[in-house]
């Protein structure tokens, strides 16, 4: 579902989708016009940093060490998205991960071994200003005690340009939960910011049933999104589906976005929750691009959202894969 | 003296309430990596039933949202769960406590009728 933006949107998402991440722009549209201006002054007076033009990428799902028929390819969707962010001509200013870095492993030693591959491979990302949070199978099974050793903290909150990044970690404990002391740190962590700081929350799972018979929930999403509700500019980015997902609940707008191993079926076609077959011809096939450009309807900023879809111009094992963006190009 | 009242409403509370307790049907569910056993249990709209969830090996949980259930099965105890079903159809029940590779394909169904 796409909706207009009105101007208490004032967080503004557009950009191109990098094969299985998005890229998103943030305030560019704001502040072209007189009205955009005043705006952002306005904005920076109340929530304590202006809010200036800035690009990020969000990348998830990498599944490092996953090996089944869906993706024989490994880490190599990965890797082609770190090159893909690398030669954008704008480096963008940070990149988020929203879960499952790894695929989970009950193999002495192979879950640190696999986060460690993991960071080999996000280390070779030019921009260094790089977040993550965990999914289930990095952390479901022991709590997130690998991870925070090897990540730090699950949930946290950091300002960047103006805009307040918030990471919630809604997979530690085994069921689909933030739990109490989370929401309430949550609670805390808002409560400087006038209504209507811009402020992204990123996470692994929805915050909001989209699929409760597939997992994809959080059991007390709710009480988040209560806590996020006086908010006017609230964008959740999530993954978790390994789909593209967009819906609004209130004033807040979440996106999922693609796996960068395998895609799930729409679960609206289907009750069988399996993954897409690769297909040889097509390795990127499933993984897919996002394009959302941000247009001024006069004064009315509007967002516009195209689906990209990525191709291999040829295919050999596991180099030689090319990557073409049919019907837009990078930003 | 106590009143007849009193003394009907004991007589109740001492024999009435365990007959009726034993009328309610008893459903034992397993759980192991990554499935359940029976993987389908039916039901009957209105009937009340009591499910009997027990784990075989780590902690699994119990999600079914049509039929009010959500709920962990620690392993090493049983997690016993009253089910009154309000409507009829076919309902997946998902293990929602991550146990490892196979996880998000463990389930099960009822079917109410």
């Amino acid at each position: 579902m796409t909706k207009p933006i009105d101007r208490r949107s004032f967080l503004k998402i557009t950009g191109t989708t990098l094969g299985a991440g998005a890229l998103y722009q943030v305030g560019a549209a704001v502040g072209v016009d007189p009205q955009g201006l005043a705006l952002t002054d306005l904005l920076g007076r109340q929530n304590g940093e202006r809010v200036t033009p800035f690009s990020f990428v969000q990348l998830s799902d990498t599944h490092v060490g996953f090996e089944g028929p869906p993706n024989p390819l490994g880490t190599k969707a990965f890797e082609q998205a770190v090159e893909a962010v690398n030669a954008l001509p704008r480096q963008p200013d940070l990149v988020l991960f929203t879960g499952d870095l790894t695929h989970d492993s009950e193999k002495e030693g192979e879950t640190l071994a696999r986060m460690k591959r993991f960071q080999e491979i996000a280390g070779r990302l030019r921009v260094k200003n790089v977040k993550f949070v965990p999914g289930e199978h990095d952390a479901g099974l022991d709590g997130g005690q690998i991870y925070h050793t090897v990540f730090g903290p699950s949930h946290y909150a950091f300002d960047h340009r103006g805009v307040h990044f918030i990471a919630l970690d809604n997979v530690s404990q085994g069921k689909p939960v933030v739990g109490p002391e989370q929401v309430e740190w949550l609670r805390k962590d808002l409560a400087r910011f006038g209504k209507s700081a811009p402020i992204v929350v990123f996470t692994h799972r929805p915050l909001f049933d989209l699929k409760p018979e597939w997992e994809w929930y959080t059991g007390d999403g709710d009480e988040v999104m209560n806590l996020l509700a006086p908010y006017a500019n609230v964008t959740v980015l999530y993954g978790h589906i390994h789909r593209n997902h967009e819906q609004l609940t209130g004033n807040a707008r979440h996106l999922a976005a693609r796996s960068l191993i395998f895609a799930f079926p729409d679960p609206a076609l289907t009750d069988d929750k399996k993954p897409m077959p690769f297909d040889k011809g097509a390795p990127f096939k499933n993984l897919g691009i996002r394009r959302l450009d941000l247009a001024l309807q006069g004064a009315r900023p509007v967002l516009a959202a195209t689906e990209v879809e990525l191709s291999s111009r040829e295919f050999a094992g596991t180099v030689g894969i090319k990557q073409i963006l049919k019907g837009a190009q990078l930003a | 003296m106590r009143s007849p009242r009193i003394a009907i409403t004991l007589a109740f509370l001492a024999f009435g309430l365990p007959a009726l307790a034993q009328d309610v049907k008893v459903i034992p569910i397993t759980a192991k990596r990554f499935e359940y056993s029976p993987k389908e249990v039916h039901l009957k709209k209105g009937e009340t039933v009591t499910l009997v969830l027990t784990s075989a090996d780590v902690t699994h949980g119990f999600l079914c949202r049509p039929l009010k259930i959500d709920s962990d099965i620690p392993p090493g105890q049983e997690t016993r769960l009253t089910v009154t079903p309000a409507q009829t159809g076919e309902f997946t029940a998902i293990c929602n406590h991550f146990c490892g590779a196979g996880h998000g394909n463990m389930k099960m169904k009822f079917v109410v009728e």
